[in-house]
């Protein structure tokens, strides 16, 4: 029992939540390599790109909650995302057209496209606190819980609870739905298959007749896309604050590069490996240990970092990466 | 960084100091004019002048970064906020029996941990391949929880020393000029551990390193009590030599006397004379910098930098050790933006962990930079100056302007949205400046000959 208990515990504080948290993460850096495998600049605005997505996408759901539109159990902000998405989209395309397709025409050094990305953030961040403001929003409507805690204790009679947030489960459905719909658009259509072609050898890909401001369109499209959905299914999971989607560049970005940068599937294991070892460690584990060493009594919460610290994990990850395979867990490019 | 070479420099030797003149006009307009844009005292004007000035010089310090180097520090209020820390620990005086009831603890716990660090390092340069992964995280594992084992009651144990005013280790008690150089001994120890690990890789990834390690050191800085007593801020950080209170100088006849003959009263007098002598102590930081700065730019390691910027592969092929050449300049800025920390809080007379935010302090003063011209040292003087006073402003600007724009709107929640909204309106008017000048004009105001 106490081992079931155990299980339980962890389950419910760890897996499941850092679940979530990875497959938020996961879809941000599939934006980040994205643009890094094909545009070849390390993309800073893509945090605020996120947060100006879901603001866009909150005050869609907003206008939609007002004229009484509902998604039933679901929340409205998954029936206001297509919506958030084109707009995003829209201001991506015409950030490319009116800052970055010049630098690509000059060929400019990557580390000075990664500079203006810095004034694009910039833009965005004040853009998004312009749009909606600075404060905390919590816009998540419809169902609360797929198990609710009373409910399983009840039904397995064990001392630990278990609740799965709806919001949990609709994030890792969408995400695992969106990286489905994107490999397959990558491995099967002939715009994907031009985009990793271009990715491989731009050189090549340009004598055989690909198109290259299609498939840059297609690019920012995809990775506007990508951030809207994650900054959204982050903001519903927990709560949509300008600042903290600043903040999230870092872990994003460490998960990428674990990955490997420029390597779609790296970066999905990334964000994974990111997010399970952020949540465990700044986990208090004394529960657990109590209900698997029979009379043990630790004096402290077991916690091996205080959850302030979060961002030192992913830091640290990084840096052991970067000093043991500065490609990656998966081969990435190391231009 | 020059890959796209635009026309020469209109203006000459005149140049810069045309454009100082007109820095200068700005802030005599903002002392002596009264009206929309400027708000005509004095007071005003020096106080905006002394933060600009260390603005400045962390402009100086990320200049010798990328203007020399072409690196690209995103992590500036990290080692910032390092120097920051140091007229804390060097001027604040002791908490009494602080240091018996934790402090050796909480050094012992320090040491054990680089003793661990130094120990995993050693590990894994001697052991054989099979054995040296598990070793080494064996030892980092016992070491960790060895460090947690003392830290963690040694850090109760000074916190509970009366909490509500101090619970925190305290300073030394020193003068806190000593401070400034300690601020940037600080920082640029925690630039070589970065250096060490995210230089000679892609040029990104020092961007990338960078932005954490930023990050990480405000969390400590917020979180640690025993520090600096994190989020409750430590308060009456003494201020620097020959800057005097403002209430002393009251009690002063002999400046009461010198006050009445230039016509102030006590109050205004006071406040402004203090006002100047940090603008005073500012500038003559600033002037050593600058001089310093400009020797090794014009000497022959200046040249050797600019070589190694302009093109890794051929510096490297005449024999230069890239590398150690950017670990040692990243080193060198990293302490200047220490030194500007600890002068910043010296200033303040508190450290406010919870003040420290990337857009202000670091995104900011690359805007500085770009703009100043990139790989010119009076450049990012300038551009620190200028973008610093125009940042204040359009902070007032910004819901001037919006009120009279929205002034013949009905009253609602449109009107009030974009009211409330103005000031971050700053934030997209610094962003399309920094874009309009790398787009525009690379290199910046003042450019690089």
């Amino acid at each position: 029992m106490d081992i079931l208990n155990a299980f339980v515990a962890i389950l419910n504080y760890i897996i499941v939540p850092a679940t979530a948290y990875g497959a938020q993460l996961a879809l941000g850096a599939l934006g980040v390599t994205l643009i890094y495998g094909i545009l070849r600049f390390s993309n800073f605005a893509h945090g605020d790109t996120m947060a100006f997505g879901t603001g866009l996408t909150i005050l869609v759901t907003w206008a939609m909650q007002s004229a009484g539109l509902s998604f039933g159990p679901l929340p409205t902000a998954l029936l206001a995302l297509p919506i958030g998405i084109a707009l995003t989209a829209a201001l991506v395309l015409a950030t490319d057209k009116v800052v970055y397709s010049y630098y690509r025409k000059v060929r400019a050094a990557p580390i000075y496209i990664t500079m203006v990305s810095v004034g694009v953030m910039f833009v965005m961040n004040g853009l998004t606190r312009v749009l909606i403001g600075v404060d905390e929003i919590k816009f998540a409507d419809g169902a609360r819980f797929l198990i609710s805690a009373p409910d399983f204790k009840a039904m397995t009679g064990l001392t630990e609870p278990l609740a799965i947030r709806a919001t949990t489960a609709i994030t890792v459905i969408t995400a695992a739905l969106v990286v489905w719909a994107l490999f397959w658009f990558l491995a099967r259509t002939r715009t994907g298959k031009s985009m990793r072609a271009y990715a491989d050898n731009e050189d090549l890909a340009l004598l055989s007749g690909i198109d290259p401001n299609r498939v840059v369109a297609v690019t920012w499209v995809i990775a506007a896309a990508l951030a809207t959905i994650a900054g959204t299914l982050y903001g519903l999971d927990k709560s949509f604050k300008a600042f903290n989607y600043f903040q999230l560049l870092l872990p994003i970005f460490a998960a990428a590069i674990v990955g490997g940068l420029g390597n779609p599937l790296g970066a999905i294991a990334g964000g994974f490996v990111i997010a399970f070892s952020e949540v465990s460690v700044t986990y208090a584990w004394k529960k657990v240990a109590m209900y698997l060493i029979p009379g043990y009594e630790p004096e402290g919460l077991l916690q091996l970092l205080s959850t302030e610290y979060k961002f030192a994990v992913s830091f640290a990850i990084l840096i052991i990466v970067l000093l043991f395979k500065p490609t990656g867990l998966f081969k990435g490019k190391s231009v | 960084m020059s890959t796209h070479q635009p026309k020469a420099a209109k203006g000459g030797k005149w140049r810069a100091p045309a454009m100082f003149g007109a820095l200068a006009v700005l802030f005599i307009l903002e002392g002596t004019v009264s009206n929309t844009f400027f708000s005509g005292h004095w007071d005003n004007a020096l106080g905006i002048l002394r933060v600009g000035l260390i603005s400045a010089i962390l402009a100086l310090g990320v200049n010798i970064q990328w203007g020399y180097a072409g690196l690209f520090n995103t992590g500036v209020v990290g080692f910032l906020a390092l120097g920051g820390l140091a007229p804390v620990l060097v001027s604040m005086p002791a908490t009494p029996g602080a240091f018996a009831a934790g402090g050796w603890g909480i050094l012992i716990a320090l040491c054990v941990a680089m003793a661990t660090l130094v120990a995993a390092v050693f590990l894994w340069g001697r052991l054989p391949v099979r054995l040296r992964g598990w070793a080494v995280a064996a030892t980092l594992v016992l070491g960790f929880f060895a460090y947690r084992a003392v830290f963690d009651p040694a850090v109760e144990a000074v916190q509970a020393i009366n909490p509500s005013a101090q619970g925190y280790l305290g300073g030394i008690g020193l003068p806190v000029l000593l401070s400034w150089p300690i601020g940037a001994a600080l920082a640029a120890a925690a630039a070589w551990v970065v250096g060490k690990t995210a230089l000679g890789l892609r040029s990104d990834y020092l961007a990338i390193a960078t932005l954490g390690i930023g990050e990480i050191i405000v969390a400590v800085l917020r979180n640690e009590e025993w520090l600096d007593r994190g989020v409750l801020n430590v308060n009456g950080i003494p201020r620097p030599w020959p800057v005097p209170y403002e209430t002393n100088l009251q009690q002063d006849p002999g400046f009461l006397a010198r006050a009445a003959s230039f016509g102030l009263d006590p109050m205004t007098g006071s406040t402004l004379l203090v006002k100047l002598l940090y603008c005073l102590l500012f500038i003559a930081v600033l002037g050593l910098l600058i001089w310093a700065a400009q020797l090794a730019l014009n000497s022959p390691w200046g040249r050797m930098m600019r070589a190694i910027r302009d093109n890794e592969v051929a510096a490297a092929a005449m024999g230069k050790n890239v590398t150690g050449r950017h670990l040692q300049i990243f080193i060198i800025g990293s302490a200047v933006l220490g030194l500007a920390g600890a002068m910043l809080i010296s200033l303040d007379g508190q450290m406010t962990p919870s003040g420290y935010n990337p857009l202000r302090y670091t995104f900011l003063i690359w805007v500085m930079v770009i703009v100043g011209g990139s790989g010119n040292n009076w450049g990012s003087v300038l551009g620190g100056l200028l973008i610093w006073f125009v940042w204040i402003k359009a902070g007032e600007w910004g819901p001037t302007l919006m009120g009279m724009l929205a002034d013949h709107l009905a009253d609602g929640t449109l009107k009030s949205h974009l009211v409330d909204s103005a000031p971050h309106m700053r934030l997209v008017i610094m962003g399309v400046i920094l874009l309009a000048v790398l787009r525009f004009s690379p290199r910046g105001l003042l450019p690089e000959r």
